[in-house]
């Protein structure tokens, strides 16, 4: 019994009118927790009643605490009959559970019908006394925090970045029982928000377990999606970086609330063997005998699970036995190759292993071209055994063995985060995704998810091996979704494929930061373009050049990623959004033609939508893509692809070609001046994009003017072709600086189109910038005026024209018109940014067409913003060096003890006077080179671990001390909660972001997660102002109650917003409509940052030294 | 290709006072759309008309949707569904609450019915000011006079507090309600010269100086009714006129007091009587409801009228006025001295205020 949660009802207002005869309600309310029930006193005749309720005190398991929703209904007492439902709040108790975030909820909550949509708020007082349970075998994982940011969380510091962590749970859909027949739709709706509720919650708790047992204490970039299977069923699943939190200024924080074994943490990576072969196994055993059953049919032996709590990506992990994982793929044996993610070894295992058709779907340039098939049969299997659950026998067995390891997840070296500590990315290798098309079947049991486990076991898997096959040993910026339609599902998983910092992975970040920033002193700012792979034996064709920056390494021509910029990468001139575009019309089918269908015409979208990235990049005149997000949308009779990304120009990156136009019928005269005249229009636009973009390299500017476009004989014809040869790229003379051209070869209607869509992009109205990256490149001069903002459009397509043309321009003109009209409503923003422009498409029906946009608006100083790229590269470095120092603890001890090793010593410069095509030599020396200075890098780590032991007991003795040195940030949060938050204001005001922090001020605590799911019906469309009217007010009323849980937390705002769905179904003839929202983020305290010098710059008084170290727990 | 749906909602709901204007006003989105077009906003922005549309629609149905709190203002500061900076809310309450000058004087003084609801076609029609604009001022006063009816305290604090007005707004509020209230005749074609203002004007002395609110602060619609004991009383002053002396006496003490002093001495002179037993009766007659509500026409009839065809100035006016009822304190055997002052200060405010071309 470790938990007791305590509820007050206190007061009502705006209640609606429930009595006709009187115009008055009288209204009292039920507080259900778990399976008990209180209730209030009927508060007669009044729309504002005051119960003023004594405490109720539900006393429960902690794994209720998080798993149950606290479930507040207000009704309308009736004598003579049933009383009726005003509507209801849900309140997710989940905040209380840690010790630092919110200690009570406390506010005014909207009153929620799936009906009426709100009707009045109530006042509410929620507190937990939770009880310290140290049961090792518990069920709960209470203290582990959560955080929907996809970067260590502001006032935090990471200690260890422990890696992937997933977990998914299973139902059946209410709205698919056969009660829901003759149940009322209000009684369904609620029937749904509730198990959805309690299958988030249970989620959590499950996830949070196994961040306990790999020993953090936090989640970061933590992504839960619905898929709403319909017949088959209900999946909530979830994927999230485990990590160890420290929180900056709270030296006691050091471990989790409630995690006993974690004390233990400090000490292991000291008595660890250093020698990466041999793996010990000493201090960690414990551990690894604690299996937590999840569910009753899994059983782990010994062995398995204790290679599973393994910590991947560490250079001390041994080698994952050769028989796991292998079995998924008995069509590509070669992909089963172990997964030591040691640099040195994975150098030789893709020498050893790479055979070409791993290149498929993994490519910087994602050229896809020769083996393309090879996944489309993946595809075309996975989606047998999609079904296989009813084929039972071996093959579920298989299943089950898979499943068995759940742990083995574990063996995913994929990270949610986009944006990382400096110095924690070393290379960026290129996007990597995956895809595979299943069908989905009724879930029989849901205490076995085995089929949904496996098909994304299947996919990770697939993920992590096209990263082997470009030379890293990570995937960052990971995410998984899903596109349903009808029983086909389709499954995608994409992420950047990296080589990260090994010691950023078990070890504290204190030393690496320093270690790396020494390390990469002089690559600044380019390191991460660095290709991690071996340019001998490149997984896809690609051109190398030496990098425009420190010109010793190789550089790829371009860059696609699906993380943020890093923080001290140097861009030239500004970024913009880039988005690609594109449908393909398909035959309506059932099953698996329906299946086979989609598999078949997948790879064609994925191919069209990179070759439409890859011409707009070369439009924008830029060479690198961040925030790469592939969507591909599955429909009855038709797949959409949408990609958007951030295109920049990366100083280390060479210059990007231009685009060629090459007609087919060279001879006819008046086709040739049509084509010139394209071309002429083409090289005007990148002209005017460079302009517009700031887009000036320095040195080479004057190459700009000269070549742009090589001459005509000199074209091969890249694309749609793959004749390319890469001796012939390597040989172009770099120091021309001649690009091979982007050709596009007009020989049919459809390429006219392209070309033709090409242009028709208009670029945003002047004072307007857009990316879909948390910030903009070029832009740093930030204004605290934001406005973020949800715009929902749906098309109907007339049946008449379907055609690939005519559907392309319709989703064209549909994207292009809402961007217009988003740059039209904010203009008074001018100048101003959209950031983190996410766009999601879905068909809700046959001529349907919907897109959802989510972004914020960011004003900026115009003046500031004016600046030359220089300076804002050195403040970008600035930042990140400030930032740098916030993570910082112990900053000044370890600077002058820990000079590490160089990594890449001296030897580099061989590579540099080697010419690029000179053969295996001088790639040898590479990875000898690399190995060598391996020993080293060991050494010095070691010592650091030495040090860092000294440092945090000389830390924890200190701790009087540090209070005192980190009082500034706890005064600012104290002040910050005794002044409410808008002292004029009857509503205080909370912001709310897409972005993990908000421009001028200083996030000084986070609250919790808010994972909030509603559904709203209604049964009079036309009244209620038709669909646009309906979905307006529901989507207002969502902001409303996302700001109404934040403020009662505490919070003054929502960072890291997400609306992840938005289910729109209508039925226009029966007056009726019904919608799905699920949005999440992480509820914070900021402080204004003029608020905060001023009263840092004050001398501290004695009351505040006081409430500072306290502060934090008691009030 | 067709929008079936398109909505766009900020954090922050966005309010475009342009189209918060034309919403006001009463125009269709189309309308809408076509007057912003004319304003240049395309060739400003570069927009297309299609956006303009689409942004229009928005801003129309947020404004729907606050349309409903805006009829209980204090509502619109604590709901939750819109969040709104408070300067922005009070704009929208603001100008929900605005009217306009045509409208108020079509309807002032009428009864906030059915009836008179009935009529709005024909005065939009008349005013040119939409019906949808129409409808929503009749029944923001409606609205107003009934949350404010038969409340206790001062009538522009009340409105004040319940609407969230501005000062300046509530008091026009206080006198289109204590004019519905009374009833007062504003329509004729005599009164026509008049404007909103100068009846608010009067309203103001007349709430100030004869209402329940007046004498006791502390009754049910104070600021409202006016005082019917003073009324009453009202004809005690009939002797002024009814007795010839007293009149003469009084006749004397003004133009001994104005001679020299007046341009329009003489014919103030010979007009003395007239304009005495106008005012007087004016006072007697308010005993009854109907001449309570004639008070505008009698006072222009009586007194407005006859200065005017004389071609009193502005300044004569007030001389005469200030003289006329200061020296009744002269007169000995006259007993009615307080009521006299507070029939008549509040009298000679009104007149000089109506006296105007």
């Amino acid at each position: 019994m470790p938990g007791k949660l305590k509820v007050k009802i206190v007061a009502g207002r705006h209640l609606p009118v429930m009595d006709r005869a009187s115009d008055l309600t009288d209204a009292f309310v039920e507080v259900k927790f778990g399976n008990t029930t209180f209730k209030t006193d009927v508060y007669l005749k009044s729309l504002n009643p005051q119960w003023n309720s004594e405490w109720f005190k539900f006393e429960v398991d902690d794994e209720d605490l998080q798993d149950e929703p606290l479930q507040i209904t207000v009704l309308d007492h009736d004598t003579y009959s049933a009383n009726d439902a005003i509507g209801k709040v849900y309140i997710d108790i989940d905040p209380l559970l840690y010790s630092e975030a919110a200690t009570v909820i406390s506010g005014w909550f909207p009153i929620y019908d799936t009906i009426h949509g709100i009707r009045g708020e109530i006042n509410v007082v929620v507190k937990v006394d939770l009880f310290n349970d140290l049961n090792r075998f518990r069920q709960s994982s209470c203290g582990v925090k959560f955080f929907c940011t996809t970067s260590i969380p502001k006032c935090y510091r990471a200690v260890i970045i422990h890696g992937f962590v997933e977990e998914l749970v299973v139902n059946e859909d209410p709205e698919y029982q056969w009660i829901d027949r003759i149940r009322t739709p209000r009684a369904s709706n609620e029937a749904r928000q509730r198990l959805i509720s309690l299958m988030s919650g249970e989620l959590q708790r499950k996830i949070g377990l196994k961040v306990l047992e790999m020993r953090g204490n936090a989640v970061v970039g933590y992504l839960q999606c619905f898929d709403l299977e319909g017949e088959s069923g209900l999946v909530v699943r979830a994927i999230g970086t485990a990590c160890t939190l420290d929180k900056l200024s709270s030296p006691a924080a050091f471990l989790p609330a409630c995690n006993s074994p974690s004390k233990d943490m400090k000490e292991i990576p000291f008595n660890e063997d250093p020698n990466p072969n041999t793996h010990s196994s000493g201090p960690s055993t414990p551990l690894k005998n604690q299996t937590y059953s999840f569910s009753p049919s899994k059983s782990y032996s010994r062995q398995s699970s204790s290679s599973d709590t393994d910590l991947s990506l560490t250079p001390k992990t041994a080698p994952y036995p050769q028989s796991q994982g292998i079995f998924l793929y008995p069509s590509s044996p070669s992909l089963s190759c172990g997964s030591l993610h040691l640099k040195k070894s994975c150098l030789l295992l893709s020498e050893s292993s790479l055979s070409p058709h791993h290149s498929s779907l993994v490519s910087p340039v994602l050229r896809k071209s020769v083996s393309f098939s090879d996944e489309l049969f993946l595809a075309a299997s996975g989606m047998g055994s999609g079904s296989a659950g009813k084929e039972g026998g071996p093959f579920k067995a298989l299943l089950r063995q898979q499943t068995q390891s759940a742990l083995e997840q574990r063996e995913f070296p994929f990270f949610t985060l986009t944006a990382f500590p400096p110095g924690f990315l070393v290379h960026v290798g290129g996007v990597v995704s995956a895809r595979s098309v299943k069908l989905l079947d009724r879930i029989h049991n849901p205490d076995e998810p085995e089929t949904r486990d496996a098909w994304w076991a299947e996919i990770r898997q697939e993920i992590k091996s096209h990263a082997k096959a470009l030379g890293c040993h990570a995937v960052v910026g990971y995410s998984e979704s899903t596109s349903i339609c009808e029983e086909v599902c389709i499954l995608s998983a994409s992420g950047t494929a990296a080589v990260l910092n090994p010691r950023f992975l078990q070890d504290g970040t204190v030393e690496s930061c320093l270690e790396q920033r020494l390390e990469e002193n002089l690559p600044a700012g380019c390191g991460f373009c660095h290709i991690p792979y071996d340019e001998l034996n490149m997984p896809f064709p690609a051109h190398l050049t030496y990098c425009y920056n420190c010109r010793k390494q190789k550089v790829p021509d371009v860059l696609f990623t699906t993380i943020d910029l890093p923080i001290d990468a140097t861009v030239i001139g500004k970024g913009c959004l880039i988005q690609a575009r594109l449908c393909r019309l398909k035959k309506k089918a059932q099953a698996e033609a329906n299946a086979t269908a989609i598999s078949n015409l997948l790879p064609f979208m994925e191919y069209e939508v990179h070759t439409q990235l890859m011409n707009k990049l070369k439009l924008k005149g830029m060479n690198a893509l961040f925030g790469l997000r592939i969507q591909i949308t599955v429909g009855e009779n038709m797949l959409m692809g949408l990609a958007s990304a951030t295109g920049v120009y990366l100083a280390a990156l060479p210059l990007p070609g231009g685009i060629q136009i090459a007609g087919k019928t060279p001879n006819d005269g008046s086709y040739e001046q049509h084509v010139s005249h394209m071309q002429k229009k083409i090289n005007d636009t990148i002209a005017k994009n460079k302009e517009l973009y700031e887009i000036n390299p320095p040195e080479i500017s004057e190459e700009i003017i000269g070549s742009p476009i090589p001459e005509p004989r000199q074209r091969s014809r890249l694309l749609r072709s793959q004749s390319e040869s890469s001796d012939e790229v390597t040989e172009l003379d770099l120091s021309h600086g001649k690009k091979d051209a982007f050709v596009l070869e007009i020989d049919d209607t459809d390429a006219m189109e392209d070309v033709h869509s090409l242009l028709t992009d208009v670029p945003p109205p002047s004072g307007f910038y857009s990316c879909n990256t948390e910030i903009m490149p070029g832009i740093n001069n930030w204004t605290s005026e934001i406005q973020m903002f949800t715009s929902v459009r749906v098309i109907r397509l007339s049946s008449l024209n379907l055609t690939n043309q005519a559907l392309n321009k319709n989703f064209n003109d549909l994207c292009e018109n809402l961007l217009k009209s988003l740059y039209f409503k904010l203009r008074s923003m001018i100048p101003c940014c959209l950031c983190h422009v996410n766009f999601t498409v879905s068909l809700p029906e046959d001529e349907l067409i919907q897109v959802t946009v989510t972004a914020v608006a960011i004003t900026f100083d115009k003046n500031q913003a004016l600046q030359t790229t220089k300076t804002q590269v050195e403040k970008s470095l600035q930042r990140a060096s400030t930032d740098n120092e916030e993570l910082l603890q112990f900053p000044l001890e370890l600077c002058s003890d820990s000079l590490p090793s160089h990594p890449f010593p001296p030897a580099k410069e061989h590579l540099e006077s080697a010419s690029s095509n000179s053969g295996i030599p001088a790639a040898q020396r590479a990875t000898s080179v690399d190995y060598s200075s391996f020993a080293d890098r060991c050494s010095s780590w070691i010592e650091l671990i030495k040090l860092k032991a000294q440092t945090i007991r000389r830390g924890s003795i200190k701790t009087t001390v540090t209070v005192e040195k980190a009082s500034p940030m706890n005064e600012g949060n104290f002040r910050n909660r005794s002044a409410p938050p808008c002292a004029n204001s009857t509503v205080g005001v909370v912001k709310m972001t897409p972005l993990s922090f908000i421009p001028g001020a200083k996030i000084t605590k986070y609250l919790g997660i808010i994972n909030m799911f509603f559904i709203r019906e209604t049964t009079s469309l036309r009244e209620e102002g038709g669909v646009s009217g309906f979905l307006h007010a529901f989507v207002a009323e969502v902001f409303a109650m996302v700001r109404a849980h934040v403020a009662a937390l505490g919070g003054n705002a929502v960072v890291s917003y997400i609306m992840k769905q938005c289910v729109f179904m209508e039925n226009p003839n029966k007056n009726q409509a019904q919608c799905l929202i699920n949005v999440s983020g992480d509820a914070v305290v900021f402080v204004h940052e003029s608020e905060l010098e001023v009263v840092s710059s004050q001398p501290p008084t004695a009351n505040c030294q006081s409430s500072c170290p306290g502060g934090d727990v008691t009030t | 290709m067709t929008n079936e749906l398109d909505i766009f909602v900020g954090n922050t709901t966005l309010i475009d006072e342009d189209v918060y204007r034309l919403w006001l006003d009463g125009y269709s989105v189309n309308d809408a759309v076509a007057l912003r077009v004319r304003s240049g906003i395309l060739e400003q922005t570069g927009a297309t008309a299609a956006v303009l549309q689409s942004d229009t629609m928005d801003h129309y149905r947020t404004f729907h949707m606050l349309e409903r709190l805006l009829h209980a203002p204090p509502k619109l500061l604590h709901q939750l569904i819109f969040q709104i900076p408070p300067s922005r809310q009070a704009l929208l309450i603001e100008r929900y609450y605005a009217f306009d000058e045509a409208f108020v004087r079509e309807v002032l003084g009428k009864k906030l019915s059915k009836g008179t609801k009935k009529d709005l076609d024909d005065i939009s029609t008349k005013t040119g000011i939409t019906l949808k604009s129409c409808r929503r001022q009749f029944d923001n006063f409606k609205r107003v006079f009934k949350v404010v009816e038969e409340m206790r305290g001062s009538l522009v604090d009340n409105i004040q507090q319940h609407f969230l007005l501005s000062d300046r707004l509530a008091r026009d509020y206080a006198a289109i309600v204590f004019f519905a209230n009374n009833r007062f005749e504003t329509g004729k074609k005599k009164l026509q010269y008049l404007s909103f203002g100068d009846f608010a004007f009067c309203a103001e002395l007349m709430i100030q100086n004869w209402t329940l609110g007046a004498v006791d602060s502390q009754v049910d619609d104070m600021d409202v009714d006016l005082d019917k004991e003073f009324l009453q009383d009202l004809k005690e002053l009939k002797v002024l006129v009814a007795d010839k002396d007293l009149l003469d006496l009084h006749k004397s003490l003004v133009c001994t007091a104005l001679r020299g002093k007046l341009g329009v001495f003489s014919e103030m002179e010979a007009n003395f009587k007239n304009l005495s037993r106008g005012l007087v009766n004016v006072a007697a007659k308010l005993t009854h409801n109907k001449d309570v509500r004639d008070l505008f026409v009698d006072l222009v009839e009586k007194f407005v009228e006859p200065c005017r065809s004389d071609h009193w100035p502005l300044n004569d006016v007030r001389l005469f006025l200030n003289q006329y009822s200061a020296s009744v304190h002269s007169l000995d055997g006259f007993r009615h001295q307080a009521l006299w002052d507070r029939y008549m200060g509040t009298l000679r405010g009104c007149l000089l205020r109506l006296y105007h071309d």
